[in-house]
């Protein structure tokens, strides 16, 4: 199914229809019901991540906990050989008396370089898949949106989902007990 | 059905920098009401029943107004403290490190003495936001984003040290393994390395974990900037000639800084992911940190200081020190901020003097152990440096430790003070807190001094033994460095969210969403019915 444009009475392409909510209980069953009338591109915003969301959005786990991993095990090992061929290849320094490729004196920095780049990966991936930094979004030129950075809590429906229909998903969100719904241009 | 107008809610300017209104009375013997007894009630994070949107009006509201009378004079002061300390490293560079009171017997001194007192102070802050993360420690929220800010601060006083005490400081390049004109690679064996690999990681997940949990709040910032330039078309600028908005300036910045958060709960999602796995690898890395810390002694084959205890210990010291730093700087904020005992009550200076107390008797236990292995171990030396060197004083016998001084002044600081905290008068008094804090902030600094001096000052050729007196320079680069900690902790104080106000939300007991239907309440604490936000949820879950 292709997705049909809509635009507003003044011309404007919609982008998306958001519902607020007063509280955390709401919005959570509210989503509830959102996920299972079948939407695919609609989100919840809220002030602080709220426990259980995922599982009243249906939204699947993250990989980046992996991408992390093997990012930084990566890391670890390239640390490692880049000591060993440093130190033991390229130009064997002998200290302390000890052998010139010495894997046991190489344990810190190995771990340390494992923990550096798991941490730049985690706050890169992060953003990465979450498309971020976007620092334009239609719904924030909406006046009432950026009070979800303080105590309101919304639903997001794009006009792009395959099951948008303004009639319809007004009244998926009214039947929750979505207020305030409104438009959002692009 | 309704519609979205040009909100007039969003123009509500803040109350000020008066205090909000008090909500209730603890029930007695609670202190402030967070002093629970019954261990089936847990205390409320959160005072005074606050409702979101109060959350994030105090605490926007530190940055969005104009600060306490006091702000700017402190801030002058400790700036032009923090001033000196350039004159101060500048002479050094220029004619060498003989200005320090180094010689060649003692030559590690302040300098690495100041290295260790400053990182050490670090590691509160990474515990407080990586491992009381994992261990759900919920209390932390109040104070992780002052604690991490801390951390930062402290390590870069630290990292300015041994950058200093290099000798030749432009050549400090050759400290990572770059390729330099003589073709050698650093050694990879030298605990020295390790320190530089160790400090330089520890500086950059600290600052990214600390900017990553900021992200959703200066989203907060930037939007509450945002929505009062949409409502009104005047406002404060930046000064009678540059007629730009002040909040023009924080929209664009906090904006900027923010990355466009829009607090989407699919971005939460992973945002909660990264968050837990910066939590799992920044607990092991504030662990090795002091620990590769500590090797830089105890790898080396002198008396007091080659000694295997050194790891464990030097961490527990950190924290310890690292706590009473934290302690130290949020007692005064406490109360120069208004309504910032809501957040930091005395339940949460409670468990931070129980840690001091924990890490203070773990010290203490490895000072004694320290003592019972010179004895047990047989070694001459050993048992020569903790009886001559640190702890016989010079008037009991001729043959005492001219630093005997420093090394008692250490005991009583970090060990003796901190006991006080078996009392619970003691431990949940701000003021008894505040200056046990001081005491072990100092008794830390000398623990350094003492391993690192008295271990140096008399090794093994009695015909080296010398003595360590500090110059002014020496002295003036350390006053210098806390005025470089100071200054910048009160721009933060003055510019950033000084409180996790996302983290804080998600604490508070109308958070969960499933909030009305638990009726036991026990996140309310003792003597508080449902606040206003408890019992509009009650009413909007059965609609």
């Amino acid at each position: 199914m292709s997705s049909k444009v809509y635009t507003t009475e003044s011309g404007d392409v919609v982008y998306a229809m958001v519902a607020e909510f007063e509280t955390p209980a709401d919005l959570y069953h509210a989503a509830e019901k959102v996920r299972d009338a079948g939407y695919a591109k609609w989100d919840v915003h809220t002030p602080f991540p709220i426990h259980g969301m995922e599982d009243a959005m249906g939204v699947k786990r993250t990989i980046l906990p992996m991408v992390i991993g093997v990012v930084g095990l990566s890391c670890a090992g390239l640390g490692f050989l880049m000591q060993w061929w440093m130190s033991g290849v390229d130009y064997p320094l002998m200290t302390q008396g000890k052998p010139f490729a010495t894997w046991q004196a190489f344990v810190p920095i190995t771990f340390e370089l494992g923990i550096l780049f798991s941490a730049f990966t985690a706050i890169i991936g992060m953003l990465f898949f979450n498309r971020l930094p976007q620092w334009y979004h239609p719904l924030l030129k909406k006046d009432r949106f950026l009070r979800v950075s303080d105590d309101r809590f919304m639903i997001c429906i794009e006009a792009g989902d395959a099951n948008f229909d303004p009639d319809r998903t007004r009244a998926l969100l009214e039947g929750a007990g979505g207020k305030h719904i409104d438009l959002v241009e692009e | 059905m309704s519609s979205i107008h040009p909100d007039q809610v969003t123009a509500q300017q803040l109350a000020g920098l008066s205090r909000l209104p008090d909500r209730g009375t603890p029930a007695p013997g609670t202190g402030d009401g967070s002093l629970i007894d019954d261990p089936s009630v847990r205390s409320p994070l959160v005072l005074n029943e606050r409702t979101f949107k109060e959350v994030t009006d105090i605490v926007c509201g530190y940055a969005e107004n104009k600060p306490g009378k006091w702000w700017l004079p402190a801030l002058m002061i400790s700036g032009s403290i923090a001033g000196l300390g350039g004159l101060a490293i500048l002479y050094l560079v220029i004619t060498g490190i003989g200005t320090w009171g180094l010689n060649n017997q003692v030559d590690w001194a302040w300098d690495i003495t100041n290295f260790v007192f400053w990182i050490g102070i670090g590691h509160a802050g990474t515990l407080i936001s990586a491992i009381l993360c994992l261990l759900k420690q919920k209390w932390r929220t109040a104070v992780n984003r002052s604690a991490e800010a801390m951390t930062i601060f402290a390590v870069i006083c630290a990292a300015t040290f041994p950058g200093i005490h290099i000798g030749r400081q432009w050549m400090a390049w050759f400290l990572p393994p770059l390729p330099n004109a003589n073709n050698i690679w650093p050694n990879f064996k030298s605990p020295l390395l390790w320190d530089v690999f160790a400090i330089s990681t520890y500086g950059t997940v600290s600052a990214l974990f600390w900017f990553m949990g900021m992200i959703p709040d200066l989203a907060t910032l930037r939007d509450r900037a945002d929505m009062r330039l949409r409502a009104s078309k005047t406002g404060p600028i930046v000064a009678p000639f540059i007629p730009i908005r002040v909040d023009a300036i924080r929209a664009y910045v906090y904006g900027f800084l923010s990355l466009g958060w829009r607090f989407s709960s699919r971005h939460w999602h992973r945002y909660e992911a990264a968050y837990l796995v910066l939590a799992g690898i920044s607990t092991p890395l504030v662990l090795s940190v002091h620990s590769i810390v500590s090797f830089d002694f105890a790898t080396s084959i002198l008396p007091g200081w080659h000694t295997t205890i050194f790891p464990p210990y030097f961490v527990a010291g950190a924290i310890f020190g690292g706590f009473a730093m934290v302690l130290l700087l949020l007692i005064p904020a406490r109360e120069l901020f208004p309504n910032m005992k809501d957040f930091i009550t005395l339940k949460h200076m409670e468990n931070m003097a129980k840690i001091i107390l924990v890490t203070g008797s773990m010290v203490g236990f490895a000072y004694s152990m320290e003592f019972f292995i010179a004895w047990y171990s047989g070694n001459e030396y050993e048992a020569h440096v903790f009886k001559f060197n640190r702890a016989l004083p010079t008037w009991m016998s001729d043959k005492g430790a001219p630093y005997w001084w420093a090394y008692w002044a250490m005991i009583f600081c970090n060990v003796v003070s901190p006991q006080v905290f078996w009392m619970r008068k003691f431990r949940t008094s701000p003021a008894a807190i505040f200056a046990v804090s001081f005491l072990v902030t100092i008794g830390m600094w000398f623990e350094r001094f003492v391993i690192i001096v008295t271990s140096l000052h008399r090794a093994f050729l009695p015909g080296e033994w010398g003595m360590f007196f500090p110059t002014a320079v020496d002295i003036t680069t350390f006053i210098a460095s806390c005025g470089v900690f100071l200054t910048l902790f009160l721009i933060f104080l003055k510019f950033l969210p000084v409180f996790a106000i996302a983290e804080l939300k998600a604490v508070m007991p109308q958070a969960s969403p499933h909030h009305h239907h638990d009726g036991h309440g026990g996140g309310h604490g003792q003597g508080h019915g449902h606040g206003p936000g408890g019992a509009d949820h009650a009413k909007g879950g059965h609609h």
